[in-house]
């Protein structure tokens, strides 16, 4: 855990030098010192290269780094609660139910600009929660949960949501639209401070909350049965589970929009290094999923330099053939 | 699968009162149970009206045909399910007002197959059964860490199933009979008074049988462990267990030891077929036999 944190450090430093314009590491260093000794990020004590990289550059890496974590700990518990390695908030439809009801909000008008302090992560949240139910119910057969069923309801899901947000952005003012177009391919934009700090409560909480679980998945993963007889409360386990992934992924779909696969990459990944068992799963696939994501977004702003690509894009192109391969060669072991 | 004095002691220790025969591990009065409600007329249920006391320190098989309410009993005796009605006691406690947790502490449940996705080790699965050991009340129960008394146990539990030399390995490259071996280390670590076997070799090769035989027969000798088991095997049971307690649709038919119970009238009024039964020639239990095919003479031309 200690180095992946030191690796996360190093990963935001050098991800810092990457933009419209490169700044040496040399350079970056010396600004974050001055930060450090003046505490403050106004362009008085740091220029005009200070303010491109503790306002623009940083607040946007650290907004990766938490929508990655957030997106990686999601998929690990749908992935122990279901029993299968290959769920994923996008891959299910969670977040196209989440983006969905973020979506209606902003139709209805009943969202701000100030994203961490709106209504936009609630409705998420209701959307998110929304699609695990419904695709949980449409794949459930005699307590089981087979594989096909599960990423069949999820296919479906996914797209009557998408015929959804398709309408509700063609029914909205141009502007709007295709400011929501851009988010919804899951985008990430440099947020204030403060904003940074409400949702970086909000998220860790979730995820403290969720690696409280940890143990308890563990067990999950025998059975419900097993877990059952194991002593746990099962029902009362899952529905918590849920509910706090829910919660987590509408807020992460309200602030930065549909980025795909990355629940499925890490966790995997993860796992190959260190095991299966949550207790280190869950932190360590946060971290790695941070940092993946810092990467991906990095390979965002940089490849079409000025121009940017969604994040969203770069992920599913990187995720999408992944999950192909699992499902190729791999599924014997999980179906 | 040599096991030292010393570890046998400490086994003995945490077998607590489940040594002592005369003691009663489960009482059953009138149990029902269903899946579903009634419907058009059906009662639908899959156990109706069962007595019975489980000795402590014995091995119940449970047996009868498919569809006869075996699984579901044993699920309702893990508390896995909920009675209908009727009352089960476990060492003289209210099962039903028992918390999950503290059955979980006197009863260890192996279900019939137990499919893993995750990449877990034997020795991670192992010590899922210290779980409802676990001291909890604390902010982190669900989080908190193995103590070195969990790992000594799980260390003893895959001893006992010859699993030691396993322990870094994934369940999920182990064979059928590794794996069953596996989850009754697991069930072993929960350091139970009663262990619940649900068709434990079924799937399994002859040796792997006779090794499953062996680890539940030692259970019983050494650490005083009641057992009940499901099975389909009726020559397993008839020669592993000291009661038998026949099912067929939903209602006991016949409770006593092999003799008793392994009897051509009562095979033939349970699974409606002529049997052959002999004497087990190294035992002398009773021994059950399929005749010989021989076509009807009136449908034999047809088929």
């Amino acid at each position: 855990m200690v180095p992946l944190l030191l690796l996360s450090v190093a990963l935001v430093l050098t991800c810092l030098q990457f933009g419209t314009q490169w700044i040496g590491f040399g350079q970056v260093l010396d600004i974050v010192r001055t930060v450090v000794r003046e505490g403050s990020v106004e362009s008085e004590q740091i220029g005009t290269t200070g303010v491109i990289l503790m306002q623009v550059r940083l607040p946007r890496l650290l907004l990766g780094l938490l929508v990655g974590a957030c997106l990686a700990s999601v998929g690990v518990v749908l992935q122990a609660l279901l029993r299968n390695p290959l769920a994923d908030p996008y891959v299910l439809g969670v977040s196209s139910g989440a983006a969905l009801g973020v979506a209606l909000a902003i139709l209805l008008g009943i969202g701000s600009t100030f994203l961490a302090l709106s209504v936009l992560p609630l409705c998420g949240f209701f959307g998110g929660l929304l699609s695990l139910v419904v695709v949980y119910r449409m794949a459930v057969s005699y307590g089981r949960l087979p594989i096909h069923s599960l990423l069949l309801a999820g296919v479906i899901l996914n797209s009557i949501f998408s015929a959804l947000i398709m309408f509700i952005t063609s029914i909205m003012e141009p502007n709007r639209s295709a400011g929501t177009m851009t988010w919804l391919m899951g985008t990430l934009t440099a947020p204030s401070y403060p904003a940074l700090a409400i949702l970086a409560c909000y998220l860790l909480g979730g995820l403290f909350l969720l690696l409280q679980q940890a143990r308890r998945l563990n067990v999950l993963t025998l059975g419900e049965e097993s877990a059952r007889s194991l002593g746990i409360e099962t029902e009362q386990v899952k529905r918590r589970v849920y509910l706090l992934s829910a919660l987590i992924t509408g807020a992460v779909v309200s602030v930065s929009g549909m980025i795909g696969f990355v629940g499925m990459v890490i966790p995997h990944a993860v796992r190959l290094m260190l095991g299966a068992d949550h207790r280190l799963l869950l932190p360590a696939s946060a971290l790695a999923g941070g940092m993946y994501l810092m990467i991906a977004d990095t390979a965002a702003r940089t490849l079409l330099s000025p121009a940017e690509v969604p994040v969203g894009i770069i992920t599913a192109l990187a995720g999408g053939p992944f999950f192909i391969y699992l499902l190729m060669w791999k599924k014997d072991r999980f179906a | 699968m040599s096991l030292s004095p010393a570890h046998t002691q400490s086994m003995l220790d945490q077998a607590g009162p489940g040594a002592s025969a005369s003691r009663k591990a489960y009482e059953v009065q009138a149990l029902r149970f269903r899946y579903q409600p009634p419907s058009r007329g059906e009662a639908n249920w899959v156990l109706d009206g069962l007595t019975f006391n489980v000795q402590a320190g014995e091995i119940l098989g449970i047996v009868g045909p498919n569809g006869s309410g075996k699984t579901s009993l044993l699920k309702l005796l893990a508390k896995v399910l909920r009675p209908h009605d009727g009352g089960m006691a476990l060492f003289g406690r209210d099962l039903g007002m028992m918390p999950q947790v503290e059955v979980a502490r006197t009863v260890a449940f192996v279900p019939q197959e137990s499919p893993q996705v995750f990449s877990f080790t034997v020795m991670e699965t192992v010590l899922m059964g210290r779980y409802p050991h676990h001291r909890r009340a604390t902010w982190s129960a669900g989080f908190g860490w193995e103590s070195a008394e969990d790992l000594s146990i799980a260390d003893q539990a895959m001893q006992y199933t010859d699993l030691t030399h396993l322990a870094g390995r994934s369940v999920m490259d182990l064979s059928g009979g590794e794996r069953q071996r596996c989850m009754i280390a697991r069930a072993l670590a929960q350091a139970p008074q009663v262990l619940l076997l649900d068709e434990p070799t079924a799937f399994l090769d002859l040796q792997h049988q006779m090794e499953i035989c062996a680890i539940v027969r030692r259970l019983k000798d050494e650490r005083g462990l009641t057992v009940v088991l499901v099975s389909h095997d009726l020559n397993l049971a008839s020669q592993y267990c000291d009661r038998i307690l026949m099912l067929k649709a939903g209602a006991l038919f016949r409770l006593g030891t092999p003799h008793d119970v392994m009897d051509a009238d009562v095979l033939k009024a349970v699974y409606g077929c002529d049997v052959l039964i002999d004497r087990h020639p190294d035992s002398g239990v009773p021994r059950v036999t399929l005749p010989q095919y021989r076509a009807a003479k009136n449908v034999g031309g047809r088929l």
